[in-house]
């Protein structure tokens, strides 16, 4: 196994014990447990023997070519970055899952809990361990995706559904900026892949494209991890359980932001551009993350705003696009995703525990859960950046980096203050985190009487909270290393010389810290009139409310443009989209033209034009009877007679014109369709009613006659000049291809024969989809006609019975004949299985239904089926052999007697289409004959007219 | 003049078609989805340019008619079969849940008919 073998396993391992999960909590709620912290506990030791294997050789990239014309390869890449953030996602998320466990009340599906989050798990995989930048794409969507899922994992909660629609509308609309940033990106470099675009840092950024595809980008990067002005999905999110939050929302989704800003560091950052991009909106992020925490009363609440607000810190960081910056980045990656999930668990532990998370009701809780406490005020610590915690160190790092380019961005002093008073009001919001519910009295009786939770809930934050301690006290020893080569991931090159002990002497960064920590306890102290002072005047602004008038805006403007369009009218419709295709038509043919090529095609064509006048009398004829069938179209069985009329003009012109294949098949399905519709009208009014004005008439009269005009202009314009036909190529390789000499068929079966394929399913989806709509099915129906005279009752006349019996062998034997024959001369599968449906349908319809059901025992679905199954094994059988789907192959021999045998593998194929022809028919045909049976007698026939008010068409006069 | 008489049959059939679509009871819809199929159907047949006696099957005649349009076309007659019998089923089926045959499923309107009585009192 090399590399990408294994990498490859990482990610999908993930994605295949997401059903497997869901499955196995139909046994027993807790294995869906086991199956997702199993999976990802295999997951890591894979990963952990591969960077063994592989730590001296990073970057390992390989590709697999996937679509390459599009510029995507399945390719996974193992760097410095994706070590490190593989390494968050896999630890964490084992983690996550242990608490979870329990977490979740016997309400909550275990199942589906823990499947959503191993496909979380695995596009997140996929998205650090991409090589290719469209793959990488495919897994971000993938996150948005499972993450919506989560967010709404309780789906009854409406500001669950809220927050999960809102954050997938926000990071959607920005992976789809990303896939353009992307695509500009690989356009400017010429390759998709990761290893390409980083070293081709200098090309990128002196490239004209460089703005745009900067920008996509960072649209992406800054909605996915929460950043000015995208910020507000966030806390609505917070909607989802606890473990949902702990792991999404701090460790990893909105970290894949931050993981996009490092992996294109080295193409992308540097640059004024970048700088003032970056920076702004991490430095906004930051400071407005920082205040309104402050103010949250709601411990997940302020936990999801503290979030916003590191993570604006973060891309502060890299926005200031050097080195070491990068390095304090990173480093702050770490810090913030352990103490941050152990500060969410034990927000959830809180929750679970007393039955609320309003910090204005907790309280005093040190007394009844001293060991969670423990953990919440040393994660808090680490959060404020106190001396001894991880969190110092990285925000010392930060500081310093702050102070370095302070001169490079606005006012020397400026960039200190202001990241000094968002340190300050971290170390603010940390103290009110712990005080408000840890300390103090609770505000009257707590909905549950608060105590430890079980064990193993603490176990995971117990793990978190020593890292914590372990990294802040002895850095260099504990997250030296790491932190080395995941820098050295985001350079591509080895990093500058940083240090990371504790102490550096007296300096401005201590002396900001110094700042920070005393001004946050002075302020958590006075805080009662700052609290007083912003209910009062900022509490009510939302930025919500700006995404709430767009969508309503969307909303409403989607639904006037389409009402304006549909009244609910299916001649309006009909109206609107002819007339729009005659419009569109007339101006791209007179744009693309112009004027005078408007005359040329007015002008004659230069193809001689002969004939016969039998021919001309022929289609004369043709046109009567379709005029008279839409004068006369209210007298409906008239207006049927009268269009079979046109239907079998319509085969003769076919059998004219060199067509024979056309003419039997359109033969033989007027036949099937005149039965169709004559059973049908049985069950319909007899007559239409004049339901539309004269003028209305006239329009749609108008209408009509414009589009016949320009269809009839049109062919006339087209067949009176030359052309070069394109069937050469079937003539020619018929015999030698596809072992037939009628090249119709030949055509159908082997040339064309996928297009068949899905023609013959699509026949069956509709028999099939009848064969619904009539189950069950019961109409009134008249024993009159319309002019009050009753039908025959007998059902089965001795005439019908006799020839029916004469003429099914004969047909059948027919059918056959047509259908081997059809590879050489007229006919085929088509032909032959309607001409066979006609023969069995006239059995039922001579014997009954039931009566011939008992003969011939026909499975009709089976048929339908079986034709499928032959149609489509014909084509594998060709995929065995090694030659692509559906090539047909033939055969020569020789037998005694008969002679020479010529087969083409061909037939196969057509059995299917014959077969499936067959029983569609019939499945048409006979349940809608059946219907009969069921039909709710009325003695009188204007019972089943239109509506009530119709007597007058009584009589058999136009109403 | 066959060329012309063809183009003309063509125009009339989809014209036809057009008209009994634009009809407000779906028995007439039917009728004109079928009758624009043949229409089409021709269209498409007619776009092989039109030749006699001359089918398209190797080594019968000197000349061969253009056997692609008719490979497309005769799938074409078969599917068109399948969505008329779809659509009068659906319409069987709209008759049996809304008792009227209307394609809007509503009941006749008001004004309509008023016309229809003022035109044609009742007995």
């Amino acid at each position: 196994m090399n590399a990408i073998e294994l990498l490859a396993a990482v990610v999908l391992l993930p994605f295949l014990a997401a059903p497997l999960a869901a499955w196995s909590a139909r046994f027993n709620r807790y294995a869906a447990a086991w199956v997702a912290g199993g999976v990802t506990l295999l997951a890591l030791a894979i990963f952990s023997w591969l960077v063994v294997l592989h730590i001296g050789q990073m970057p390992v990239a390989t590709s697999h070519a996937w679509i390459e014309a599009a510029g995507l390869s399945f390719g996974f890449r193992l760097d410095g970055l994706s070590l490190l953030f593989t390494g968050l996602i896999l630890v964490i998320g084992l983690l996550i899952v242990i608490y979870a466990r329990y977490y979740l009340s016997p309400n909550d599906s275990m199942g589906r809990f823990f499947a959503y989050m191993m496909m979380f798990m695995g596009a997140m995989l996929g998205v650090v361990l991409s090589e290719n930048m469209i793959n990488l794409v495919i897994f971000w969507e993938l996150t948005s995706l499972a993450s919506f899922l989560l967010i709404s994992y309780w789906q009854h909660r409406k500001e669950a559904r809220y927050g999960a629609r809102l954050a997938l509308a926000i990071t959607g609309a920005g992976g789809l900026a990303l896939l353009g940033g992307v695509l500009i990106l690989g356009h400017i470099v010429g390759s998709y892949e990761l290893t390409d675009v980083l070293a081709s840092g200098d090309l990128i950024k002196n490239h004209e494209l460089y703005a745009p595809a900067l920008i996509l980008i960072l649209l992406g990067v800054f909605t996915k991890s929460a950043q000015f002005p995208f910020h507000f999905w966030l806390p609505n999110a917070m909607a989802a359980p606890t473990p949902v939050s702990a792991y999404l929302h701090s460790a990893t989704m909105v970290k894949a932001g931050i993981f996009l800003l490092a992996r294109f560091f080295p193409a992308l950052a540097g640059t004024e551009l970048w700088v003032i991009i970056v920076s702004t909106a991490g430095l906004i992020t930051f400071l407005l993350g920082a205040y309104t925490a402050l103010f949250r009363h709601d411990l997940k609440g302020l936990l999801a705003y503290s979030t916003i607000s590191h993570l604006g810190l973060i891309t502060l960081l890299f926005g200031f696009g050097t080195p070491l910056a990068a390095v304090a980045g990173i480093f702050h990656i770490i810090n913030h995703a352990t103490f941050k999930a152990s500060l969410f668990m034990v927000a959830g532990i809180v929750d679970h525990e007393t039955g609320t998370r309003d910090m204005r009701r907790l309280g005093g809780l040190v007394k009844y859960m001293p060991h969670t406490a423990a953990l919440g005020m040393i994660a808090a610590m680490a959060m404020a950046g106190v001396p001894l915690f991880n969190g110092f160190l990285s925000k010392e790092m930060f500081f310093t980096e702050s102070v370095r380019v302070a001169g490079d961005i606005g006012p020397v002093w400026l960039l200190p203050i202001l990241v000094s008073l968002g340190g300050l009001l971290s170390v603010a919001y940390s103290l009110r985190f712990v005080h408000d519910t840890f300390f103090g009295k609770p505000d009257g009786d707590l909905p549950k009487k608060p105590h430890e939770p079980p064990g193993m809930m603490k176990r995971p934050v117990d793990l978190l909270v020593v890292l914590c301690l372990a990294v802040g006290i002895l850095p260099a020893l504990v997250v030296g290393p790491l932190l080395h080569i995941a820098v050295t991931g985001v350079l591509q090159a080895e990093p500058p010389y940083y240090s990371l002990s504790l102490w550096h002497g007296f300096n401005l960064p201590l002396l900001m810290s110094a700042i920070a920590l005393i001004g946050g306890l002075l302020l958590y102290l006075n805080r009662a009139p700052i609290f007083r002072w912003h209910a009062r005047s900022l509490a009510h602004l939302d930025a919500r409310t700006v995404y709430n008038r767009l969508m309503e805006l969307l909303m409403r403007t989607g639904a006037g443009v389409t009402g304006g369009l549909d009244n609910g009218r299916l001649s309006r419709i009909v109206v609107l989209t002819l007339v729009f295709s005659l419009i569109a038509g007339l101006v791209g043919y007179v744009q693309t033209v112009g004027l005078p090529g408007v005359q040329a095609a007015l002008d004659r064509g230069t193809v001689e034009d002969s004939g016969d006048w039998v021919t001309w009398l022929g289609m004369l004829l043709i046109i009567i009877a379709t005029l008279v069938t839409v004068i006369g179209h209210r007298q409906r069985l008239f207006a049927l007679i009268t269009m079979s009329v046109v239907g079998l003009g319509v085969a003769m012109i076919f059998a004219r014109f060199s067509a024979p294949d056309l003419a039997m098949t359109q033969l033989s399905v007027e036949v099937v369709t005149m039965i169709l519709l004559l059973l049908a009208l049985f069950y319909l009014p007899q007559q239409s009613r004049r339901l539309s004005s004269p003028s209305r008439r006239w329009r749609d009269a108008g209408i009509a006659t414009v589009i016949g005009g320009g269809i009839a202009a049109l062919t006339y314009a087209i067949i009176s000049r030359p052309f070069e036909t394109i069937s050469g190529y079937f003539l020619e390789h018929s015999v030698p291809g596809g072992g037939g000499t009628n090249v119709v068929n030949v055509i159908l079966v082997d040339f064309r024969g996928y297009d068949t394929f899905g023609e013959i399913t699509v026949l069956a989806l509709a028999a099939l989809g009848i064969f619904a709509m009539l189950h069950n099915l019961s109409l009134p129906s008249s024993r009159r006609d319309p002019f009050g005279r009753a039908w025959s009752d007998d059902p089965h006349p001795l005439m019908l019975r006799t020839f029916a019996q004469i003429i099914l062998p004969l047909t059948l034997l027919f059918g056959i004949y047509v259908f081997l024959r059809g590879h050489n001369e007229p006919g085929g599968g088509f032909i032959a299985g309607l001409i066979v449906a006609s023969a069995l349908v006239a059995q039922y319809m001579a014997f009954g239904i039931e009566n011939t059901e008992r003969k011939l025992h026909l499975p009709i679905h089976g048929v339908i089926g079986a034709g499928i199954l032959i149609a489509l094994g014909t084509g594998l059988v060709a995929m065995v052999v090694g030659v692509p789907f559906l090539t047909s192959n033939t055969w020569h021999f020789t037998l005694s007697l008969l002679g020479e045998i010529h087969l083409a593998s061909a037939i196969g194929f057509d059995l299917g289409v014959f077969l499936v022809v067959v029983g569609s028919t019939m499945l048409i045909l006979l349940n809608l004959g059946r219907l009969t049976d069921h039909a709710i007698e009325h003695p009188d026939y204007a019972s089943i007219e239109a509506s009530p008010a119709d007597s007058a068409t009584r009589g058999g006069r136009d109403a | 003049m066959t060329n012309l008489a063809i183009s003309l049959l063509i125009g009339v059939l989809t014209g036809a078609g057009v008209y009994l679509v634009l009809r407000a009871q779906t028995f007439p819809v039917v009728l004109g989805l079928t009758l624009m199929s043949y229409g089409v159907n021709l269209f498409l047949f007619t776009m092989g340019r039109l030749h006699t006696a001359a089918p398209a099957v190797v080594g019968a005649t000197e000349q061969s008619a253009d056997a692609l349009p008719q490979a497309l076309v005769l799938t074409a007659i078969v599917i068109a079969f399948a969505m008329t019998a779809f659509v009068i089923v659906l319409a069987l089926k709209a008759r049996a849940a809304l008792g009227n045959d209307h394609v809007d499923g509503t009941h006749i309107p008001q004004a309509d008919r008023v016309m229809d009585r003022r035109k044609e009192p009742r007995a």
